[in-house]
């Protein structure tokens, strides 16, 4: 089944033309990502899925219409993102940073989310009093993926989650992606890091400028020698 | 200082301070009427100051948005006080009817800034905001004609004080051969209203809407992606802060029995800022204290700087005004740079400032 599906997307920034019609589909369950070079039109893309951006076309998540939607309700439907640099609340604690992700919930099972949260980022558990502005770049994005998993997302909407980081955090940031998809959380990994969020999705859209110019079996697209030269740093030479 | 004040696991002593604060608070007007009535006065301004910083640190404080036109609803209250409890259009409502109208009319003003600065943040708001303020007093000041409604620069005055059943509170009564004077019973009112907008903001800030003022302030883009309605909750700040400066501008108005424009003057905004900063913005306690410290600091000042000069040089070198607001500087600059969060810092602002200290704190 088809959770979220975007057709004829398209992004203006002024006159510019960020993002020109694309269609995206991602499936319940599935990891995707949306892989492309710096300025390909990819944060946007993500950005106006969420509502952050005036956007045009046809969005629809879990059979629903949400074109014209306030960014601020998607949480409440279980659609939510982590922004493009982390976006924590730096002047809070990491545990007032996770209890402000429960923000659109109202049911009782925060607590033991919040235990859940520290029993997989035991680092987090470690620095709960502390403020979220003092933990390392790898601790302050395992603190905003932990904070959108306060929110119970049916989807999950990731930008750029190993940018600035040290190769040894990426890959371990990438572990947790693929863990929380593993538990059900259906994914759409926006990263420039083709090779590792490949490695992990099920199916990649690659996107050049505004525009979509490959997609299929993130398998597939590995092999594929276009996508080795262009982003994989192969081939021709 | 802090475990000195920690009376967690010992509600009685809790209880006993409180109780002696309040008495001491209550009393107070009795002390200083011995000194003399104006410092009654002085101390009902006082109050008057804190209704105001607390209102402004909802807005500046617990949203983080900037604003320099604060007192632009303070004039609201007042003159809205005034216009329905004078000779000027010989209405005359109790105050129970018009302070909650000058509190709204004053929150509907608050939208009416808020509205078109949803977008603008730190110096762009800022400068707006003192814009909307120089405009309402610039309104105030031309609202004379064609239709006569403000009076403009001439102010409105005879206005009717505060009536409680048979007590006018612009007479000086006599309770059990203890003289009470009408600024003596203001100052008890204005305690009474302090208490109420005291237990507001506490309540507030550890409401959701609180968390969610926390969390705009923080990071916008954030907050939205946590499911907050940032458009609704920055609105409500204004509306909220302003309602509270609505209605010390309505209490202003009844003790004054006289409001001109001269009154709400951009200087008046930027005072009220300093309170909040001096304080402590964010901290109810702080910005309570920041706006006792600047409202009496000049005043003593302007009680003791002649004299002094007399006694010292015997005569006057120094022009007192001048002197005092040079004190006046050179404390607000001792305190920034001695205690750059405030003097009682919110816990949150102590936290950025110390964070960038720690040897742990750098980034990877």
């Amino acid at each position: 089944m088809t959770l979220l599906e975007a057709r004829a997307l398209e992004v203006h920034y002024g006159g510019i033309r960020a993002v020109r019609g694309i269609d995206l589909d991602v499936g319940e369950g599935e990891l995707v990502c949306l892989i492309g070079a710096n300025g390909a039109g990819k944060s946007s893309t993500l950005r106006a899925i969420c509502g952050l951006v005036a956007r045009s076309g046809r969005i629809r998540y879990a059979g629903e219409d949400i074109g014209a939607t306030p960014a601020f309700e998607l949480p409440r439907k279980g659609l939510v993102m982590v922004p493009e640099g982390r976006g924590i609340f730096p002047r809070l604690t990491v545990e007032e940073n996770l209890a402000m992700g429960a923000y659109a919930r109202t049911d009782p099972g925060i607590a033991d989310d919040l235990e859940r949260q520290y029993a997989m980022f035991p680092r987090l558990a470690e620095r709960r009093r502390q403020t979220a502005g003092t933990l390392s770049g790898g601790e302050q994005q395992m603190l905003a993926i932990a904070r959108a998993l306060m929110a119970r997302p049916r989807l999950l909407l990731l930008d750029e989650p190993s940018m600035g980081l040290a190769p040894m955090l990426v890959a371990k940031i990438f572990d947790i992606v693929r863990e929380i998809a593993r538990q059900g959380v259906t994914i759409l990994l926006v990263e420039q890091n083709a090779r590792l969020a490949l490695e992990i999705a099920h199916r990649g859209y690659v996107m050049e400028s505004g525009a979509i110019a490959l997609s299929g079996e993130a398998r597939a697209l590995l092999a594929d020698p276009r996508v080795r030269e262009a982003y994989l740093g192969e081939g021709a030479g | 200082m802090r475990r000195l004040l920690d009376a967690r696991g010992r509600p009685a002593l809790l209880w006993a301070g409180i109780a002696a604060i309040v008495l001491a608070l209550v009393l107070l007007p009795f002390a200083l009427a011995m000194i003399g009535t104006t410092w009654v006065r002085i101390a009902n301004i006082a109050v008057l100051y804190v209704l105001l910083a607390l209102g402004l640190n909802i807005v500046v404080g617990f949203a983080g948005l900037l604003d320099l036109g604060y007192i632009a609803f303070y004039a609201v209250g007042a003159y809205c006080y005034a216009l329905l409890a004078s000779p000027h259009f010989d209405i005359h409502l109790p105050f129970w009817v018009i302070l909650p109208i000058g509190a709204a009319l004053a929150a509907f003003f608050g939208v009416l800034l808020g509205a078109p600065t949803l977008k603008l943040r730190g110096d762009y708001l800022a400068i707006v905001t003192l814009g909307f303020g120089e405009i309402v007093r610039i309104f105030l000041n031309n609202l004379s004609q064609p239709v006569n409604i403000t009076r403009g620069p001439q102010g409105i005055a005879q206005i009717d004080p505060f009536r409680l059943g048979p007590i006018d509170f612009s007479r000086t009564d006599t309770v059990l051969g203890l003289t009470v004077s009408g600024p003596m019973k203001y100052y008890w009112l204005l305690l009474a209203v302090l208490v109420v907008v005291i237990v507001v903001n506490v309540r507030l800030q550890d409401s959701r809407i609180g968390r969610a003022w926390e969390a705009v302030r923080e990071d916008e883009i954030a907050a939205r992606a946590m499911g907050i309605n940032t458009t609704h909750v920055k609105l409500l700040a204004f509306a909220m802060g302003a309602s509270f400066g609505g209605i010390a501008g309505g209490m202003f108005a009844a003790m004054q029995s006289f409001i001109s424009p001269e009154s709400f003057v951009l200087v008046e905004s930027i005072m009220v800022v300093a309170m909040v900063v001096l304080g402590g913005m964010g901290n109810i306690w702080g910005v309570m204290l920041g706006a006792v410290l600047l409202s009496f600091v000049p005043e003593v000042l302007r009680w003791t700087v002649a004299p002094a000069q007399e006694a010292l040089f015997g005569r006057q070198l120094i022009e007192p005004e001048v002197i005092r607001m040079l004190l006046f500087g050179l404390a607000l600059v001792l305190v920034m740079l001695f205690r750059p969060a405030g003097l009682l810092p919110s816990q949150v602002r102590k936290r950025e400032l110390d964070w960038r200290e720690e040897p742990g704190a750098l980034r990877a």
